[in-house]
């Protein structure tokens, strides 16, 4: 894992001292809150509903034991004992008083953390596949190049004030795990016709009002030239989005209105133009710096098959359930990746306690290699667990509520906070959330259904990327009453798509049964268990779900 | 309001001519790119100083072939959260190598001068009381960057690797 060095150290206490004056200056009027917002953003301040909100970057999801207790540390000290994993590997605060959070920026600075360009029209935390440096598909570890991404994009002295947000990911396996193609830029690490691994770039991703599916603008940009390109890119942005409307302002409005031949064309222009001086230099020293710190941890040779693992799945009927649905492959023999469900029965999704948080700090600690990862499904995840050590590691889990078993089907949902938390919800999002959840709350019928990614947003932000869900649950307000508009057939991974609006709108309790048609007519239809639900929507089309969507009567 | 050149108050003896109205003879004057690149001639061949007030939306690459003949530049912030400015600074300064007086105006605040210092302005024309204080504490708030600017300091990435800071 990245550490900082003197330099890194500094710049995050800088922020942190610059920060405490903004708000002392906002306490005391002489800012006005007209000035003061895009600096409380930039520093992932938020002003919610109830309360400050504060969103805490994780760098590609990567955390150790030392800052996941800090996590909790804040969550127990700061705000109401629980924080929120997003999407976008952050983690959110929403019960922080504005006059301590300089108190909690230089907690987060104690171990190596930041709040920096978490919220605001920056460039947001970069994030990544989940499973990099464990997964056995991918090329090479997409890690050193996140964290050189966050370096350069920190307080950008020409990106600071783009027209909207800007949100980059990277990943350098064939599955993608980090949705790559809806961020503003995607980068897949890929090599050249001479096996030089560097990255094609898709840019325009993105969901909200107007969800869009990146296109790839460049095939093929070397890792020495890659930052070079980024600003290339960022700057014909800057310069060319639009700033009339914010609706309309995201970098995928450019690239669709200009044409995604032109806008090559412009960012290609823009590239041939830099001259020498321009380039961003990053020495190859500095390459290998931090590419150094990602060096595979020290893995034991173990056999393929782990008795302990196998004995105590013939023993634990709920540790094989689990070990089925939570684990992934690692590529070291006797090695598994652990995903850690945070979303038990009728809990807001990605919501843990300080408690839970100190629990897989300890685990990670003691099981894990010191790492932890935040997925984008909002859920945490040890990368690197010894098979022996899992028995160990389940009946820990357990204890504190968080062996749902569950990593990837049904009720392993995405939500936004929705309505309970957000001032610009237009219906709840948890609750509706809570209501599948108990519908499939039988674990026998859920594992039947297999892999199915449902994901809520109580807004057209689309927060809860229900754009991308392979059915998605969109909150609208019609007069006042929440309605729920279904759509089916989005997908985040490597065949990224936008799922299509079903129909009408549902009332809240209608969702529910709603979704059990649809899932009851897939079970009908499907070609034997191994055709997941996505796929027998790709081969029989939209039609047979709608009729069951919308078969109430 | 206060002109500070290196962050210090200076007099401005500067005037932004609208559209419409008429040149006086003599003094300093800036004029919209539009005027400047329609009677471009006529005013280089006044020899007196010229300068020139881009919007957030021009092409700083007009100016190329007369820069040497400019004297001033001012870039204009409509808002303070319309970040266009901060690439045309850079254009002007790290790309076509500009070396005459460039001036941030419009709503240009405490908050940004440190960005705006580093995008190579060297004059601010700025909303604020104590303005030669705020510069100061603005501008001294960090001490090493990750970046390139038009300010040409050497970047962490650099730095780490033994150049000099600037
Ligand atoms: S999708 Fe809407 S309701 Fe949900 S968190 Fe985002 S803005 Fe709030």
């Amino acid at each position: 894992m990245y550490r900082y060095d003197q330099f890194d150290e500094q710049l995050v206490r800088e922020r942190a001292a610059q920060f405490r004056g903004q708000v002392e200056r906002r306490l005391s009027g002489e800012l006005k809150e007209d000035h003061f917002k895009p600096l409380r953003l930039q520093n992932g301040v938020y002003l919610q509903l109830h309360a400050y909100m504060l969103r805490v970057a994780i760098p590609y999801g990567q955390l150790s034991s030392r800052k996941m207790r800090q996590l909790a540390m804040i969550a127990d000290t700061y705000d109401k004992g629980y924080g929120h994993f997003t999407t976008r590997q952050n983690i959110q605060y929403n019960w922080v008083a504005l006059k301590n959070i300089p108190d909690v920026l230089d907690k987060l600075a104690d171990v190596e953390m930041h709040a920096i360009q978490t919220s605001g029209n920056c460039i947001r935390n970069t994030t990544s596949d989940h499973l990099a440096g464990a997964n056995a598909d991918e090329l090479e570890d997409p890690r050193p190049w996140c964290e050189i991404i966050r370096q350069w994009s920190t307080i950008h002295p020409e990106f600071a004030f783009l027209p909207r947000k800007f949100k980059i990911a990277v990943t350098a396996a064939a599955p993608d795990r980090a949705a790559i193609k809806v961020h503003d830029i995607g980068l897949l690490m890929k090599p050249n016709a001479n096996g030089e691994v560097g990255f094609e770039v898709f840019v325009g991703g993105g969901l909200g009002r107007t969800p869009h599916v990146g296109v790839s603008v460049r095939d093929w940009v070397s890792k020495g030239e890659l930052l070079s390109y980024l600003e290339a890119i960022m700057r014909v942005y800057n310069r060319f989005g639009r700033r009339d409307n914010k609706f309309k302002a995201r970098i995928k409005i450019l690239v669709n209105e200009t044409g995604p031949e032109e806008f090559t064309r412009l960012v290609e222009e823009e590239f041939a133009a830099q001259g020498p001086k321009e380039k961003v230099v990053l020495p190859d020293e500095e390459v290998a710096r931090i590419m150094a710190y990602f060096a595979p941890p020290e893995f034991e040779d173990l056999p393929e098959v782990s008795q302990a693992f196998e004995r105590e799945k013939a023993r634990n009927e709920g540790f094989a359930r689990w070990a089925r649905i939570n684990l992934r492959a690692h590529r070291t023999p006797g090695y598994a990746s652990v995903h850690i469900s945070l979303k038990p029965q009728g809990v807001a999704p990605g919501d843990a306690t300080g408690e839970q948080m100190r629990v897989m700090a300890d685990l990670a600690e003691q099981y894990g290699m010191d790492d932890v990862r935040v997925a984008h499904e909002q859920d945490i995840v040890l990368p690197h667990v010894k098979m022996d050590d899992l028995p160990a590691v389940y009946a820990k889990l357990v204890e504190h509520r968080l062996a749902t078993a569950n990593a990837g089907l049904i009720t392993d949902l995405i939500a936004c906070p929705g309505l309970d938390y957000c001032n610009l919800a237009n219906a709840r999002s948890i609750s509706v959330a809570n209501d599948i959840q108990a519908e499939f709350a039988d674990a026998d019928f859920e594992e039947e259904i297999g892999k199915l990614h449902v994901n809520i947003s109580g807004c057209i932000n689309a927060c809860g990327h229900h754009h991308v869900g392979h059915i998605g649950v969109l909150g609208v307000d019609k007069k006042g009453e929440e309605f729920y508009q279904i759509t089916l057939g989005g997908r985040a991974d490597e065949k990224a798509a936008i799922g299509d609006i079903a129909g009408p709108g549902l009332r809240h309790e209608e969702v529910r049964p709603a979704f059990r048609r649809v899932i009851d007519k897939y079970l009908e239809v499907r070609n034997g268990k191994s055709e997941t639900f996505i796929e027998v929507l790709e081969r029989l089309g939209q039609e047979p779900f709608k009729e069951a969507l919308y078969a109430s009567a | 309001m206060p002109l500070l050149k290196d962050g210090k108050e200076i007099t401005d003896i500067w005037t932004f001519v609208d559209d419409e109205a008429e040149l006086s003879p003599g003094g300093c004057f800036t004029v919209s790119l539009g005027r400047f690149l329609s009677e471009q001639d006529m005013l280089l061949a006044r020899n007196e100083d010229v300068g020139v007030r881009l919007g957030p939306a021009d092409d700083p690459e007009l100016l190329k072939p007369v820069l040497d003949r400019l004297n001033l530049i001012e870039v204009e912030f409509p808002k303070y959260t319309d970040g266009r400015g901060y690439s045309i600074a850079n254009l002007l300064r790290r790309r076509f190598g500009y070396e005459g007086e460039l001036r941030a105006v419009g709503e240009v605040l405490r908050d940004q001068l440190g960005f705006m210092e580093r995008a190579g302005f060297d004059q601010v024309l700025m909303q604020a009381a104590d303005a030669e204080a705020k510069y100061a504490a603005a501008t001294s708030e960090f001490t090493e960057v990750y970046q390139a600017n038009a300010d040409d300091r050497a970047t962490i990435f650099e730095r780490r690797h033994g150049a000099r800071e600037q």
